[in-house]
């Protein structure tokens, strides 16, 4: 078994490694993608502008504006924030993932700001000349996360996500369209093993592939990194298993190239906008954040953010690994299930 | 290359009751036969008589709608998987893998299977080992096809058209293979448009049409048994008027207005012909063909 497994990986391994083309859009596209936001986002830094509210009579929804004049000034995002969440989301001011940080029950009254931060500045010029009760000002100190830091698990996650849903899917589509699969059908290759061979083929690429794109970038734009490599690695792995073995559903059964793209659109273009990769879900409609846990890239980007921007370690990010693990088990199961050899 | 585990002229392939329905179509309605170890056994038919999904439901890639389809007497299963070679009418191969490189993955499929050297001196791809396989010609892909389906040195070899496409001398190359395969006791089990190539190297041949075997036996058998008389052929313009009054003919193709004329009396329509003015400067006279057999049998030319 292991040895059918072996020898199905390696010549998948040398079929892609080969395609040059393609191999090198897969090195090319998240290398230009990382480069062209940091140069756009450089300087002027554009952090997140945010500002969370701890309030009376407000829900995780909606934020009560009539506890301070302060929550109805123009131009700036106020999303609640509960009470016991104030710790998390003052560090988040430390870091310049949100601007401020202000709780206007009527027997608190403080307000949280970066002293570091020109946003956090900005605003709260914007609060002292809002009106109203005055708040108690507090300092939060934090190394600035650039925006550019909170991005690069999004845009190397997207990344990852086409390269394993496009990547096995369509592979496993122009295998049984061409009549490959039907071949190897005659083989004493059973279902799972020539799916394990693909799962693994394509993870050890993108794995790779992702791996050198980091470093490589990580060269020249030094990301912010306060946890351990090795977890960063573990949560990359399980993610492009998780990923593939959601590709292996969908393409079970599928023969047509263009019905598998459709497809796979479906699927993954909701969850690049819902998963938090171009921004944070924080503050979106509840039943938005709901769904966003639907999809894997969700857990493996909540995980690989605290991991280098909170220096989570395993205990933190213990229920997205899980989440994760079980996905991919029931992604495997099914789709080896409905697996077809043929097209007919 | 010794084929095991079965006896001599000891049925290697057995079909009982064979039928296959599709939503639409019946595409195999009850068949019955035998393939004895070590012979080559022919099955032909015009495209869509049943022959790719009899054939197809023996390799155990397509499930029957009822009946049986015993290997060395056992279902078809694992052992079946093992033992089979196959060779499909297309089949497509991985994108950029070369020649040796698709042979070694073939052999790390299968529990048993024969050294590369011996599999590429069977099939003589020593020329093309470092090639893509995508980049071969027509013939040195068949050949390669072939060697796929040999790498697990297997008891029963399919070959579902083969020769489909190929030119003629790329055709008689590959009919020396097949019978250098032949040489080694190997069964091997043929699909065929084409009946030159069943009669030389078929041992039994089942003809099919409409999803039934209509006939079945070896190719001089079943042309003793359904013919005692040879074909003449002459070209038209030498057949004149007032002997095809008198001598049952038909013509047989309208571009070339050839005549064919059956008789079991050569002598005999020869004096005819000569009596009636006939010219027999380009007259053939030929035996009875497994082409003949099959517009016998069901009043279709076999490749319509």
């Amino acid at each position: 078994m292991m040895k059918r497994i072996w020898a199905t990986f390696y010549a998948r391994s040398l079929e892609f490694v080969r395609d040059r083309s393609t191999m090198g859009w897969n090195l090319i596209l998240p290398i230009a993608l990382v480069f062209g936001l940091a140069f756009v986002f450089s300087g002027t830094g554009q952090p997140l502008f945010k500002v969370g509210v701890i309030a009376d009579q407000q829900t995780s929804d909606t934020v009560n504006k009539a506890a301070h004049p302060f929550l109805n000034t123009a131009h700036i995002d106020f999303y609640p924030v509960a009470a016991n969440d104030k710790t998390v989301t003052m560090r988040k001011v430390g870091r310049h993932q949100i601007d401020m940080l202000v709780d206007v029950r009527p027997h608190e009254m403080h307000y949280w700001v970066n002293q570091d931060s020109a946003k956090g500045d900005v605003v709260e010029k914007l609060l002292q000349a809002s009106g109203g009760t005055a708040l108690t000002k507090e300092n939060v100190t934090g190394q600035e996360i650039r925006y550019v830091d909170w991005v690069v698990p999004g845009i190397l996650g997207m990344n990852l996500m086409f390269s394993c849903l496009f990547g096995v899917g369509f592979v496993i589509v122009r295998y049984r369209k061409s009549g490959y699969l039907k071949r190897l059908n005659a083989t004493p290759l059973s279902a799972s093993e020539f799916l394990l061979a693909q799962i693994f083929s394509r993870l050890l690429l993108v794995v790779l592939v992702t791996c050198i794109v980091f470093v490589g970038t990580n060269l020249f734009l030094h990301f912010t990194m306060e946890g351990s490599y090795w977890l960063l690695f573990l949560v990359l792995v399980l993610g492009s298993f998780c990923l593939i073995s959601l590709s292996l559903v969908v393409t079970a059964r599928v023969s047509s190239e263009e019905l598998a793209g459709g497809l796979l659109n479906l699927l993954t273009w909701p969850m690049m906008v819902l998963s938090g990769v171009w921004f944070s879900m924080e503050g979106t409609h509840p039943a938005m954040q709901m769904l966003s846990q639907l999809s894997p890239l969700t857990h493996m980007l909540s995980a690989a953010r605290a991991i280098m921007l909170d220096g989570a370690g395993l205990a933190q990010i213990s229920t997205q690994m899980l989440v994760m693990g079980f996905m991919s088990i029931v992604f495997l199961a099914i789709g080896a299930v409905m697996f077809k050899w043929t097209t007919d | 290359m010794q084929a095991q585990g079965a006896t001599p002229n000891a049925p290697i392939m057995e079909v009982r009751n064979l039928i296959k329905h599709y939503p639409k179509v019946q595409a195999v309605n009850g068949v019955d036969f035998v393939v004895p170890q070590g012979i080559c056994f022919g099955l032909l038919g015009p495209n869509g008589a049943g022959k790719t999904t009899t054939i197809e439901m023996m390799e155990g890639i397509t499930k029957p709608t009822s009946g049986e389809i015993l290997y060395k007497g056992e279902p078809i299963g694992a052992r079946f998987r093992a033992e089979a070679g196959i060779q499909f009418q297309s089949t497509a191969l991985q994108d950029f893998l070369t020649v040796r490189e698709n042979l070694t993955y073939f052999s790390s499929l299968y529990p048993k299977h024969l050294p590369l050297e011996e599999l590429v001196a069977i099939c003589r791809l020593q020329d093309y080992l470092d090639r893509d396989a995508n980049k071969l010609s027509g013939g040195q892909r068949q050949r390669m096809l072939l060697a796929l389906a040999l790498v697990n040195d297997p008891a029963v070899v399919f070959l579902d058209e083969p020769t489909t496409g190929l030119d003629p001398q790329a055709r008689l190359n590959f009919w020396d293979l097949v019978n250098s395969i032949k040489a080694r006791n190997k069964t091997i089990l043929l699909t065929t448009h084409y009946m030159e190539e069943a009669y030389n190297l078929c041992d039994e041949i089942a003809i099919m049409d409409h999803g039934k075997i209509i006939a079945h036996g070896s190719p001089a058998s079943l042309l003793a048994e359904h013919f005692q008389d040879v074909v003449i052929e002459l070209p038209a313009k030498d057949f004149p008027e007032a002997a095809a009054i008198k001598i049952p003919h038909r013509v047989l193709d309208k571009v070339t207005q050839a005549v064919q004329i059956n008789t079991a009396d050569v002598n005999n329509t020869l004096s005819e012909l000569m009596s009636h003015g006939a010219s027999l400067a380009q007259l053939q006279v030929r035996p009875r063909t497994l082409e003949d057999l099959f517009i016998e049998l069901t009043g279709k030319e076999l490749r319509a």
